[in-house]
């Protein structure tokens, strides 16, 4: 038995301080190893082959001249492949996507659908041997055309419902002074982390074991065990560095397809996306055509708000981007109606993409209040200031804690908003005009239920198990810094391990829930160890391990409307003879609870922010209609912005205590992107005059829309 | 991707050898784009032939003021050279607009005048494309093409050559050296590009089996007044979506040389000469640019969705010939 040797207060609290990420050395010397990179002894290479129609049946697979070609073991496909259930709702509380559930019916929904996975010795066998297989199709007429009008739309719940609507629209727009009646689109986005999606499957004693990249192994675990029917237990999910995910890293064609060549070979077996196969295998974001109404009264005060939301998803299952959420937070009106449309077409099913929802919805309902703050003669930042809601102007729900106001009032000194002359088209540098912009971003502060092991070992440090995924948030270094307060030692004491689902379930890296509902569980549980502690019987050489769960907790809570806040702002330069639209600086306030880890947290505020500036001005997926598959489809034909679009940009926060909360974190991963695009698309009217309610705002829009009339 | 062999050649004649006739094998240069199409499958070489280590590494002046650069002069090398900074300012500026700087160390100028189109439908081979399959069809024509071809192209093929240096080299006519199994041979850039017409997959005039030794480029005085514009979608790290290289020389408030070429508006780097025939003798203005610029684009031919490249590429050459003037006026 060793001595306790907790208890004592650390000099200065660990959260709140900026430390760097302790597994940051690992990362930078290549000593950290992704999921597609650890070695295995006997290991196998599967290479998916993607459907080159958009629509029909797979009529023959000429499996025979590629068996024959060096080093391929087998070839899979929907004749011989396991037989998966789907019939289940997973821990995001719906069904599988079928795209997952690979090679179990001939049926082709999509461009680029997994017909077929190639194994082989090397990797470069099997993709040898899969870009040699022939697969004849029956094709059939697609429809990859998404337009406004579509007469198939339907509204769909999600996590929130289709629908909303309260009060006499037609009537408080007629009473209405002023109105906007805009119609805004987005179109298709993608993901593309760096690290593409990788997992290594195989039997060990028993149990499947997969290597992954992943957003929460307790996820992955639960949907793998229900589609092959295996007990959870029995299936063991690892995912230790994840080079990014943005909502892209859940259950996946290539784990399944993996999980299938291993239990049919008794092989370990690895299958990589490449990035172009990315494109159609990892989800997107689905294009928005938004059409959103406004009437006010002179002063700027709504009478009318109505956000109609229109996106794609597949034929084989139900994904909603619901855009037209963010009104039912943001703003309040006397008739406030917010729909959310979907329309199935013959394309890939889109998912999750950072703030699903807030990042295209408020791009249209930021840069319509803009146009009302024009058109009323307001500056915008009175106008939403004016509008600033009690309780959620839906749910009627108190907020817990609403710092807009702050951010923008702290973001417009920063930014020299006071001196800004509203007029358009007026400011001028050489051949650039100029011009300034501002939007509000809202993201949820959900929490979702988590279990955590926490071991005091008799040498005085701690052991943290949760399955966690850091996907380069920095997770890992703010658990230990969460961690280390708790526990009342310096974080060189605690060592936290995540990313295994041995662990126990918890919530995934997404919904910027992650950190929030992990941190949550590892200060339970570090209260809990330290009342063992404090008994005073000295540690064993096993260490003393305590157990938390928060789903007690968490379903304690009292309802309120939880979000982080912001306000956005962006100074821009347009060529208007070039079309070329350049960002000149940034600034982001943000109202988000407690932050753990400054250095991570401005990096992910920042990330957000530089994500906006692709979304205003670069992103774009271009489908082909007459294939129904994508046009330069890789990172030299789509668009992120590089380090020299990215101007002089600054993120910071404002104090956001939420007392009542008994973790007051919220998350923080996805606000940033949030009403960026927005504020620079504001900004691009302030120096041209011209409103661009298109994204992403390309030269050729620039263009043909002219030079400012002034 | 398929296996291939891989040979490196340590001077011109035995690199000429190793390739011989065989449609198979492929030179490599940097590989900034040959492995890349490699990897996608749109290049299929059984055999590749490294000629990076040839003696062609040198930017030399030529006898009468020129210059002569060798083939595997990397893309960075060639743009930080003092003599082409201050003779071809164009040149310079031309290179350092493209790729990144790792892919100019690697790239080579014999590598950039012959990598290929960037149209997506060149780059995937589940599609249709005139260019890689002769005969399989151009979606592009009624598919994305906003970044295609205005000037030059035909129902067969309306890519764009991708290259800015090349756009700049054949502002300052460039002349191509290059070796084959018979000796050497030369050919002016202007004349290094073929037509489009119905054979997109021809894209040069080099004999099979040539390798690109260099470039010579004539003296210019005029070129020391040059300058590169490039617009993109991004800022950096994007082809362009129309340049300008351009050279001028005034004289009295007249025009009296000029060299303009553009670049992004057709299957080559386009020498502007109708627009240099209007400049030529008259006088500096903006009339003048005005007028000169729609000369040479009244050839254009946009689609449904390319037809922004006419006033951008009508903008472009005026503002480039307005601020040369007002540079050389201080």
């Amino acid at each position: 038995m060793t001595a306790v040797t907790t208890g004592t207060p650390t000099p200065t609290p660990s959260v709140g301080t900026a430390h760097t990420r302790v597994e940051g050395r690992d990362k930078v010397t290549g000593a950290a190893r992704y999921a597609g990179e650890i070695p295995f002894a006997d290991l196998a290479h599967g290479w998916l082959v993607l459907s080159t129609v958009a629509r029909g049946r797979i009529r023959s697979v000429e499996t025979a001249p590629v068996l024959a070609m060096p080093g391929v073991l087998a070839v899979l496909d929907h004749r011989n492949a396991p037989r998966v259930e789907t019939d289940y709702t997973g821990l995001m509380g719906s069904k599988p996507d079928p795209t997952c559930a690979v090679f179990q019916h001939d049926r082709v929904p999509h461009l680029g659908w997994p017909v077929a996975l190639v194994v082989a010795e090397t990797s470069e066998q099997a993709r040898e041997a899969a870009e040699a297989l022939v697969v004849h199709y029956e094709q059939q007429p697609h429809d990859v055309d998404f337009t406004g009008e579509h007469p198939d739309a339907y509204p769909l719940d999600s996590h929130m419902p289709a629908v909303t609507e309260k009060g006499d629209l037609d009537a408080e727009l007629a009473a209405s002074a002023v109105v906007v009646d805009a119609e805004y689109t987005t179109p298709e986005e993608h993901h593309n982390p760096m690290e593409p999606h990788a997992a290594t499957a195989r039997w060990d004693g028993g149990r499947l074991e997969v290597i992954d990249s992943n957003q929460g192994a307790t996820w992955v675990v639960g949907e793998l065990a229900s589609l092959f029917s295996l007990d959870p237990a029995s299936v063991r999910v690892r995912s230790e560095h994840v080079g990014g995910g943005f909502g892209s890293k859940g259950v996946r064609a290539h784990q399944v397809a993996a999980v299938m060549a291993a239990t049919v070979l008794q092989r370990p077996v690895r299958v990589v996306l490449t990035r172009r196969q990315m494109f159609s295998l990892a989800g997107y974001r689905s294009p928005t055509t938004q059409r959103v109404r406004l009437g006010a009264d002179a002063d700027g005060r709504l009478r009318a708000l109505e956000h109609r939301s229109l996106s794609l998803t597949s034929t084989v299952h139900e994904f909603i981007e619901p855009s037209a959420g963010v009104a039912r937070v943001m703003y309040d009106a006397d008739a406030h109606h917010t729909a959310n449309r979907v329309v199935r077409l013959d394309v890939p099913t889109p998912t999750w993409m950072r703030a699903p929802g807030e990042a295209p919805g408020s791009f249209a309902l930021e840069a319509a209040l803009d146009e009302l703050a024009e058109k009323c003669g307001i500056d915008p930042i009175d106008l939403r200031l004016r509008n600033e809601p009690d309780k959620g102007p839906v749910s009627g729900l108190p907020f817990a804690g609403r710092n807009l106001p702050a951010c923008f009032r702290e973001g417009a000194r920063r930014f020299g908003w006071a001196d800004r002359d509203p007029r358009p088209g007026l400011r001028r540098d050489g051949r650039w005009l100029l011009g300034t912009g501002t939007a509000a971003a809202s993201f949820g502060a959900g929490a979702a239920p988590s279990t955590a092991t926490l071991t005091a070992h008799p040498d005085g440090t701690f052991t943290v198990r949760i399955a966690a995924a850091d996907i380069g948030t920095g997770a890992r270094t703010a658990l230990t810094l969460v961690a280390a307060d708790a526990l009342r030692v310096p974080p060189e004491r605690v060592q936290v391990r995540i990313g295994d689902s041995d662990f126990g379930p918890a919530m995934i890296a997404g919904g910027s829930m992650g950190t929030r509902s992990w941190a949550w569980a590892v200060t339970t549980a570090a209260g809990e160890l330290l009342d063992r502690l404090a008994l005073g019987t000295g540690i064993p050489p096993e260490g003393i391990t305590v157990r938390s769960d928060t789903t007690a907790a968490i379903g304690a809570l009292a309802p309120a409307e939880r979000h982080s806040f912001g306000a956005q702002f962006a100074e821009v330069a347009v060529d208007t003879a070039t079309g070329e639209v350049r960002v000149r600086r940034m600034l982001g306030i943000f109202a988000a609870g407690r932050i753990v880890n400054p250095l991570t947290a401005r990096g992910q505020f920042l990330g957000g922010m530089i994500w906006g500036i692709s979304m205003a001005l670069h992103e774009e997926a271009v489908r082909d209609r007459a294939s129904g598959g994508h046009v330069g489809a890789d990172l030299a034909g789509y668009h992120v912005a590089t380090h020299a679009d990215v101007p002089h940009i600054e993120a910071d926060w404002i104090d956001d205590p939420d007392p009542r909360d008994p973790v007051g974190i919220k998350g923080i991963g996805e606000i940033g992107i949030v009403g960026a695009a927005a504020a620079i698309a504001n900004a691009v009217w302030h120096a041209t005059g011209v409103r661009h309610r298109s994204l992403p705002i390309r030269p050729d829009r620039v263009i043909l829309a002219g030079a400012p009339s002034a | 991707m398929r296996e291939f062999g891989y040979q490196r050649a340590s001077d011109v004649a035995g690199a000429v050898a190793l390739l011989g006739a065989d449609p198979d094998a492929r030179f490599l240069g940097g590989g900034t784009n040959l492995v890349d199409l490699m990897k996608t499958g749109v290049e299929r070489p059984a055999r590749l032939v490294d000629v990076r280590e040839l003696p062609l590494d040198r930017v030399e002046m030529t006898a009468v003021g020129g210059l002569r650069i060798g083939a595997t002069v990397t893309n960075g090398d060639l743009a930080a050279h003092p003599e082409v900074r201050r003779r071809y300012p164009a040149l310079a500026q031309a290179v350092l607009a493209g790729a990144s700087g790792q892919l100019r160390n690697m790239a080579t100028v014999g590598g950039n005048l012959l990598q290929r189109t960037r149209c997506g439908y060149f780059t995937d081979v589940t599609k249709p494309c005139n260019k890689r399959v002769p005969g399989s069809g151009c979606p592009a024509v009624a598919g994305e093409h906003h970044n295609h071809a205005i000037l030059g192209a035909s129902d067969h093929c309306v890519a764009v050559h991708p290259s800015d240096m090349a756009v700049a080299l054949t502002a300052f006519d460039a002349v191509v050296h290059f070796e084959t199994a018979n000796g050497p041979g030369e050919l002016p850039l202007a004349e290094f590009y073929l037509p489009v017409a119905d054979t997109p997959h021809r894209e040069t005039a080099l004999p099979p089996g040539a390798l690109v030794t260099g470039i010579t480029l004539p003296p210019a005085p005029t070129a020391a007044n040059s300058r590169y514009r490039k617009v993109r979608e991004r800022a950096s790290y994007a082809f362009a979506i129309g340049s300008v290289a351009a050279a001028l020389d005034i004289r009295d408030g007249v025009v009296r040389d000029v060299r303009l070429a553009l670049g992004a508006v057709a299957s080559r780097p386009w020498r502007a000469v109708e627009a240099e025939r209007v400049l030529t003798g008259a006088p500096a203005d903006a009339e003048t640019y005005a007028a000169a610029a729609d000369a040479e684009l009244t050839a254009a031919r946009p689609l449904p969705h390319n037809g922004y490249k006419v006033t951008l590429m009508r903008n472009l050459m005026v503002a480039v010939l307005t601020e040369l003037a007002e540079e050389a006026a201080r």
